[in-house]
């Protein structure tokens, strides 16, 4: 998040958890339909917006499933209908819903998600890590991580008109990570009510279920002498979608002086060292990079904001020609060599000519802390990797006892 | 009926041009085709009621035959005649026959 200095709203201070700044941003949306189940750490934002609908501060059909499988569901018909529809959900509930995660990016429903990131069982676990919409990176949704509480308010307005743009026409989800993000206070500022009205418009369909006179099936069968080009139109859609949030995002900026690109550079310009994180760690990493700068090392942090689609060309313009890149990753890819997060880094060096030393750590399952202090730690290990090359595996786990 | 590339088609297999099943030929999934004798035949037309696929052809109320574009060979047809007129043969044998 950078900010500028020209807004057309003044933004309005308050003091929020991300769950209940992103109710909050619901409330200002007011989706025609809301289908939600309610899971830790995302419970907030169900309950906050459920005290909305009850109230009558929104117009919004809530309907109160039985699961996340019923609440995709229903989304996806909902969607089908011609409304604007929004969803919330956590770990197990977003595995709940991973059949028909696909079913409304194959429909090409503008669906937006609030997913408040949490670890999958078993063991169980309520706290923060990134296996649960990891596990859904190839469903086809746009994938985007927020680092703050700011951020989770803002990106979670930026969805609606990222799934609708025409160009899109995809499901769309913003990631916060849970707890800390979602359960934590942080001083934000939001839009007036009309600001965000003026922003996000109205949505009108091309084809809806409830328009009468053009009558359309959705979501037929589809088969061998089809499916494939039905696919081909998705891989070109969240593509499309690479300029459509740098859109999106500058225009929010001049609405809210609050710009928001593909990724954002930390103290980058000389940097020789340089940490790739998503989410919450993005910030604290930020105050590591303070820390080591004082210390006389060039480090620098390159947050991804848009996971999917993944802005390859420009993660290796940006890094490519660094001494030594550390990739964060909350989460594993079993069996791979790297985490998500490294692999989709690594693929984009090799594919663009660009060769610097790599190494992944893996940190923060299960809620596990990362400190400012830890990744110091790992800035001081990539100045090691620069003198002596990489000894030892690509993948670290760090934090972790042995 | 050609087939289109992605950039010509809707997207998420959309359809709007209601009743286009017609042109959606099903008739090439067949592996028994249903054969039937007019002479037993008694225009019932049980099988017109219970083919699943609207394959039974009948013109001005009287049963002229099968549309074999479309039919897709589950034999409901066959099994439900009263009077036994239609019966089931393997698509290979009746295209020898054919030969």
């Amino acid at each position: 998040m950078t900010t500028m200095k020209v807004a057309k709203y003044k933004g309005i201070p308050k003091g929020l958890e991300g769950d209940r700044a992103v109710a909050e941003a619901m409330r200002q949306m007011n989706p025609d339909v809301v289908a939600a189940y309610p899971i830790t750490p995302q419970t907030e934002i169900v309950m906050r917006f459920s005290d909305f609908v009850a109230n009558g501060e929104v117009d919004t059909e809530f309907i109160a499933v039985e699961s996340e499988h019923a609440a995709m569901s229903s989304c996806i018909g909902a969607a089908a209908a011609g409304g604007r529809v929004q969803t919330a959900t956590s770990g197990a509930g977003m595995a709940l819903m991973w059949e028909v995660l696909w079913v409304a990016t194959g429909s090409r429903l503008p669906i937006v998600m609030h997913a408040v990131n949490r670890s999958l069982s078993s063991p169980l676990n309520i706290h923060c890590d990134h296996s649960d919409t990891m596990g859904m990176r190839d469903a086809g949704w746009v994938h985007i991580f927020d680092e703050n509480v700011q951020e989770a308010y803002d990106n979670a307005i930026q969805m609606v008109r990222i799934a609708e743009h025409p160009d899109v026409m995809l499901p769309a989800l913003h990631a916060l990570d849970g707890f800390i993000i979602g359960h934590s206070v942080e001083r934000l500022e939001t839009l007036p009510d009309e600001a965000v009205k003026e922003f996000i418009g109205t949505y009108t369909p091309k084809y809806s279920l409830l328009d009468f006179e053009h009558p359309a099936t959705f979501g037929p069968m589809d088969l061998p002498d089809y499916f494939f080009e039905h696919k081909r139109q998705q891989a070109e859609a969240i593509q499309n979608a690479l300029d459509v949030i740098v859109k999106v995002g500058k225009e929010y900026g001049e609405l809210s002086g609050r710009p928001y690109g593909l990724m954002e550079e930390y103290r980058m310009d000389d940097a020789d060292y340089v940490l790739v994180a998503l989410g919450s760690t993005a910030g604290t990493s930020k105050v590591a990079v303070d820390m080591m700068r004082d210390s006389g090392v060039k480090a620098g942090l390159l947050k991804i904001r848009c996971f999917r689609p993944f802005p390859h060309k420009m993660v290796s313009e940006v890094l490519g020609k660094r001494k030594v890149v550390g990739v964060l990753d909350r989460s594993i890819s079993f069996g791979a060599q790297t985490g998500p997060l490294c692999l989709e880094v690594i693929t984009s060096f090799f594919t663009h000519g660009c060769y610097p030393k790599v190494v992944n750590y893996v940190y923060g399952l299960g809620g596990r802390d990362i400190t400012p202090a830890q990744i110091c730690e790992m800035y001081k290990e990539l100045v090691e990797i620069d003198k002596k090359g990489i000894t030892g595996p690509i993948q670290r786990f760090f934090g972790v006892r042995d | 009926m050609a087939l289109k590339g992605w950039h010509e088609i809707l997207i998420g297999g959309m359809i709007t041009d209601v009743g286009n099943s017609i042109d959606y030929k099903t008739g090439d999934w067949r592996s028994y085709r249903p054969i039937w004798d007019d002479k037993k035949c008694n225009n019932c037309k049980v099988c017109w009621v219970y083919c699943p696929d609207g394959s039974i052809v009948v013109k001005d109320g009287v049963m002229i035959g099968m549309d074999l574009d479309h039919c897709k060979g589950c034999g409901i047809c066959a099994q439900e005649c009263p009077q036994k007129a239609i019966k089931m043969v393997e698509e290979t044998k009746v295209r020898e026959a054919v030969k």
